[in-house]
């Protein structure tokens, strides 16, 4: 007694969709099976060794990237340029978003039009003005290390902002407005409605642009290297990718520990990207909307 | 008394609008200081001639962005005023002399750009649309996939281009084909189709166009895969009741409730892969000749190589008009598809 | 509505700065910006002594991968924020641009002091790209504006065993005996030549050693003035070597999208027997690979007709900067890192050849043997003009689609003369 043809018909599919997945599942993984594989070799193997997995892990590489790299001082500089921008991100964009979708003001249209044409003119050809006019706000040649890190948390949220406003704008034209409604009879000014109504609501959306900023930040190099300076007997205020061009640069013809330090860098945006996901996927679950709306959560 | 209600619904409005106005003020203010002072200096310098580094900054108006691309006629004197050159031409174009004066290599920077960008819109996005649809389903391993399918883009540039370039790198030594892409033709019998593959003018972009893609497709799959879980599922119950087969709710449900994601998507690949160059840079450095270049790579080789900082402005202005008008032309795109 | 009123604080307390924020005015620290990541670690070690010895802190910052240290530089000369000391690393006319625009200090009076004292610790070839003779082309006053810490030259090296493998006896003179010996190693299956010609420079380099031999640099430097044409039958000729090598299957499959990095790993794991690369190979090849076992020879020549000359010279150049207020003890830094003992410990450390004539104390053979060739080296930087570099890019990029088969010698060479005429005519008119 074999299975019936519509059963047939969905095994064959749901075989096909998995060939699908797995198929480039095996081309996602790869690189960084690679990576971490090379990473755990000794230098003479790392060339001669063709099997799948090298029959001695040598994790002396991380060790050996993360001390003769520095790497420690340049990953809490990351960790702190990735924050602050994001963050920036997230509070500046939103507001502005939240605003051309939302309130009324002279000149909404035209701003927008102006922070849209903004992503469309290419970075390289600004590079000498952009150092020009940083150098003459004093960001650049401050003696104090903070004021020449805002230069950059500024430029870099700048870099950021345009694509995230359109982003968050387009989410919040798709915004139900009668929630918002309700907020206002309830007493909400309209920062209230921002913090409280659209926010939570945006959710997915701020989630996603978390994302895209982090990785923007974290793997940035360029602005970093025109813009930063380090002074003599201060700790670096270099972002981490800065360490790990360095290092490769030197340590080219050592492929482990090359690749060791290139594994650093990608796992911690890995596991922001594993955090953050669930809230882009997370309709469905009650949120704080389906409370407000139920009316159990005041405001 | 409605006279007070008045005045007084005035100063509130006005202050509406000024509380509304500080909403955009911080992104306005960084706006204003790190775009605005840049583009202008950008404009002023595409109409100069000037090397990057000595004081000179010789103005020639337009000449720069008539090197790109203008209408010239044949033995045009060089000193006409432009009126004058007004004039010249309209006699060459009664003559039939009057021809194209173009930066050859650059306006094919623009279609090597385009090709890449047709390709992510193409491949990359129906990738991404078609494992997102699978992954929306209730099957085994979902939230495992959406882990993976997102570390291509994690990954920087300089990563992907050097793996990528050891897979696809051709050679022999001791009679193995030490790419990665080669020896696995090269097991399975088809020995044919071995290749140089990012050295060869007719594979190079190609290649190129696809690890791309396979960097971006990430974005894609989150975005389609956000918005398919928000379409409601008793929509699609509606749709089984009616007797819809799967091919006629994909294009009566699906496609439309998932309309302005795919528009958002579209826009970013589009943005995204017009302006990739980090991945050519690390991967072939737009050779074999030209055969790889783009915009952005060609606005750094003359910021850096021929010194042309004049000229590489005003490329960055035209290919910045060049997306504008593409930009325009989706909007008046989506607004059509929209009213459908 | 407080996170916003700090966000306003900040920013105006960022912008009140610019009144009173300069660059940091210590009287003894120098700031040195630099791109050699493989001298980094030994340049901090020897400052670290530097400021045992005279209280002086050197700051060394590394600004890698070399074309963004370029980028760099570019950018902070327009501002006007270059540190004490730097170095520039692009073609002579770029950095009589530098000289011309203030930032860099004539070193020709502190090279002289004392009987020339410095001048003549150094290799002549050393000294001589930084040097502006009187009356240059470029339009800068005469003299001395960069101090080498090493020297480097560029030639071919031949992997010994594999040449044995196809019985090749000794490495070729001529290029008619390259051609044979790389005839024998295409038949037991080895890839005869390597070389980073995705690297447009080094294409170039390759390219202008042989139009040396066959034309002699009168002809070359008349090119340049536009005197001879590009379509003229010597430089053909010249074009002609790719030709020949791509068809012979002599160059590695993929050579025109090869990074020098690349091709270094090639020529280290033993996959091609003759590799085109510059001295500094032999730090690059002793880190992939101690055993290589391989020698160092000048490209074989085409023709008789006039000397093979190879690219060499400085290696790194530092400038100091003029502006500095510590330009004196940032020469004085200079004098010292480029004296004996000090260009023992760079050369021992990084396998480079030192600048410093008197420090070629116990090189490693395959060193020493790059070093005998410095009196046939040349370079643009000496040349009393170069060529326009659209013009450069045009043709290197004509000998990469050579190279592929998509064009033959004389369509590269009609299209690169059509490039230099049309540069020709817009320097005229910028003339004007």
């Amino acid at each position: 007694m074999g299975m019936n043809p519509y059963k047939i018909r969905r095994l064959t599919k749901l075989v096909l969709i998995q060939a699908l997945l797995i198929t480039v599942t095996i081309t996602c993984l790869f690189p960084l099976f690679w990576m971490v594989r090379s990473s755990l070799m000794t230098q003479d193997a790392v060339f001669v060794d063709q099997s799948i997995i090298p029959s001695r892990l040598h994790f002396g590489n991380y060790v050996r990237a993360w001390t003769q790299g520095q790497f420690g001082r340049y990953f809490l500089n990351s960790v702190v340029y990735t924050t602050i921008v994001v963050f920036g991100i997230v509070v500046i964009s939103s507001w502005a978003a939240y605003a051309f979708s939302r309130l009324k003001f002279p000149g909404r249209k035209l701003f927008f039009v102006l922070f849209i044409l903004a992503v469309m003119i290419p970075l390289p050809g600004s590079f000498v003005p952009l150092t020009v006019l940083m150098t003459k706000i004093g960001f650049i040649n401050s003696p104090y290390s903070w004021v020449r890190q805002l230069g950059y948390i500024l430029c870099m949220i700048n870099v950021g902002l345009p694509l995230s406003v359109f982003l968050l704008k387009t989410f919040f034209d798709q915004m139900p407005s009668d929630l918002e409604d309700a907020a206002r009879i309830d007493g909400c000014n309209k920062m209230g409605i921002w913090r409280h109504v659209a926010l939570p609501l945006a959710r997915p959306a701020i989630a996603v642009i978390v994302i895209f900023n982090a990785l923007n930040v974290w793997n940035e190099y360029l602005l970093a290297r025109l813009l930063l300076n380090d002074v003599a007997g201060k700790p670096t205020i270099m972002p981490l990718q800065r360490g790990v061009m360095v290092f490769a640069d030197t340590h080219n013809v050592e492929y482990p520990l090359l690749m060791a330090s290139l594994t650093i860098a990608a796992v911690p945006i890995i596991l922001v990207y594993l955090f953050v996901q669930k809230h882009i996927l997370a309709v469905g679950e009650p949120s704080k909307i389906d409370l407000l709306k139920e009316g159990r959560l005041s405001r | 008394m409605p006279k007070i209600n008045l005045k007084h619904r005035s100063w509130y409005e006005v202050k509406d609008r000024l509380s509304s106005f500080l909403f955009i003020l911080p992104a306005a203010t960084i706006f204003a200081v790190f775009y605005v002072y840049p583009f202008f200096e950008t404009f002023n310098l595409s109409l100069r001639d000037w090397n990057g580094i000595g004081p000179a900054k010789l103005f020639v108006g337009f000449r720069n962005f008539s090197d790109i691309l203008s209408l010239m006629a044949s033995q045009q004197p060089a000193d006409l005023t432009w009126w004058q050159s007004v004039i010249y031409w309209l006699k060459s174009l009664a003559a039939g002399t009057l021809s194209l004066n173009y930066d050859e290599v650059w306006w094919r920077s623009v279609w090597h750009a385009s090709y890449i960008t047709l390709v992510a819109l193409t491949f990359q996005n129906a990738l991404a649309f078609m494992l997102a649809m699978a992954c929306d389903r209730e099957i085994r391993g979902k939230h495992f996939y959406r882990a993976v399918f997102f570390i291509p883009p994690v990954l920087s540039e300089v990563v992907v281009g050097l793996i990528w370039k050891w897979i696809l790198e051709g050679g022999v030594q001791n009679g193995q084909h030490y790419g990665l892409l080669n020896h696995c033709l090269d097991a399975i019998g088809l020995h044919h189709l071995v290749n140089d593959w990012l050295s060869d003018p007719k594979t190079a972009l190609t290649c190129i166009a696809v690890v791309h893609s396979w960097k971006g497709f990430g974005w894609g799959f989150l975005m389609f895969l956000a918005g398919l879980q928000t379409i409601d599922r008793e929509l699609y119950e509606a749709a089984k009741v009616d007797g819809a087969g799967a091919w006629r709710t994909f294009w009566n449900i699906t496609v439309p409730m998932m309309l302005p994601v795919i528009i958002v998507v579209v826009i970013l690949t589009i943005l995204g892969s017009m302006q990739a160059f980090v991945l050519i840079l690390s991967m072939t450095d737009g050779g074999p000749g030209y055969h790889t270049e783009v915009p952005v790579t060609r606005i750094l080789a003359a910021m850096m190589r021929t010194k042309e900082f004049g000229y590489a402005c005003a490329m960055g202005v035209t290919f910045g008009a060049i997306l504008i008008a593409l930009s325009a032309a989706l909007k008046k795109m989506e607004n059509r598809i929209k009213r459908i | 509505m407080s996170k916003r009123l700090a966000c306003l604080i900040v920013l105006c307390f960022a912008l009140l700065y610019s009144g009173c924020a300069g660059t940091p005015e210590d009287p003894n620290t120098l700031t040195v910006w630099h791109w050699m990541t493989d001298r980094h670690d030994v340049l901090v070690q020897l400052a670290e002594q530097y400021k045992a010895q005279t209280g002086i802190t050197v700051d060394f910052q590394l600004f890698a991968p070399s074309d963004i240290y370029s980028q760099k530089v570019i950018a902070a000369a327009q501002a006007h924020i270059l540190p004490d000391i730097f170095g520039i690393l692009d073609k002579k006319s770029v950095f009589a641009d530098f000289i011309k625009g203030g930032f860099v200090a004539n070193l020709k009076p502190y090279f002289e002091e004392n009987g020339r004292e410095w001048e003549n610790s150094f290799f002549e070839k050393a000294l001589e790209g930084n040097r502006f003779s009187a009356n240059n082309a470029y339009g800068v006053a005469e003299g001395i504006y960069a101090a080498p810490l090493d020297v480097m030259n560029i030639q071919m090296v031949y992997n010994k065993k594999l040449l044995e493998k196809a019985g090749v006896v000794s490495p070729p003179k001529t290029f008619d005996e390259f051609l044979r010996a790389a005839e024998a190693l295409n038949k037991i299956g080895i890839t005869p030549f390597v070389s980073g010609w995705a690297e447009l420079w080094l294409l170039d380099c390759f390219a202008s050693n042989y139009a040396f031999n066959i034309m002699g640099i009168d002809k070359i430097m008349a090119t340049y003035r536009g005197e001879v044409l590009y379509t003229d039958p010597d430089w053909v000729k010249v074009f002609e070597i790719f030709s020949v090598m791509a068809q012979k299957n002599i160059l590695a499959s993929g050579i025109v999208t090869k990074s020098n990095k690349f091709a270094e790993q090639d020529f280290a794991l033993e996959r091609a027997a003759f590799a085109f690369n510059g001295s500094w190979c032999v730090n690059v090849y002793h880190g992939m690979n101690p055993d290589l076992d391989y020698g160092v020879m000048l490209p074989p020549k085409i023709s008789d007709g006039h000397p093979l000359m190879i690219w060499g010279g400085a290696g790194g150049s530092l400038v100091v900067n003029e502006t500095s207020p510590r330009k004196e003890k940032a020469v004085a830094f200079l004098k010292w890192l480029t004296a004996q003992d000090q260009q023992a410990v760079l050369s021992e450390a990084t396998r480079n050849l030192p600048s410093n004539r008197n420090a070629l104390a116990d090189l490693p053979k395959e060193l020493a043997d790059f070093g005998q060739a410095m009196d046939v080296v040349t370079h643009q930087t000496v040349w009393p003009i170069e060529e326009d570099a659209v013009v450069k890019e045009k043709f290197t990029k004509g000998l990469q689609s050579i190279i592929i088969g998509e064009r033959t010698p004389q369509e590269v060479a009609r299209e690169v003369q059509e490039i230099k005429k049309r540069q020709m005519e817009r320097a005229i008119r910028r003339a004007q």
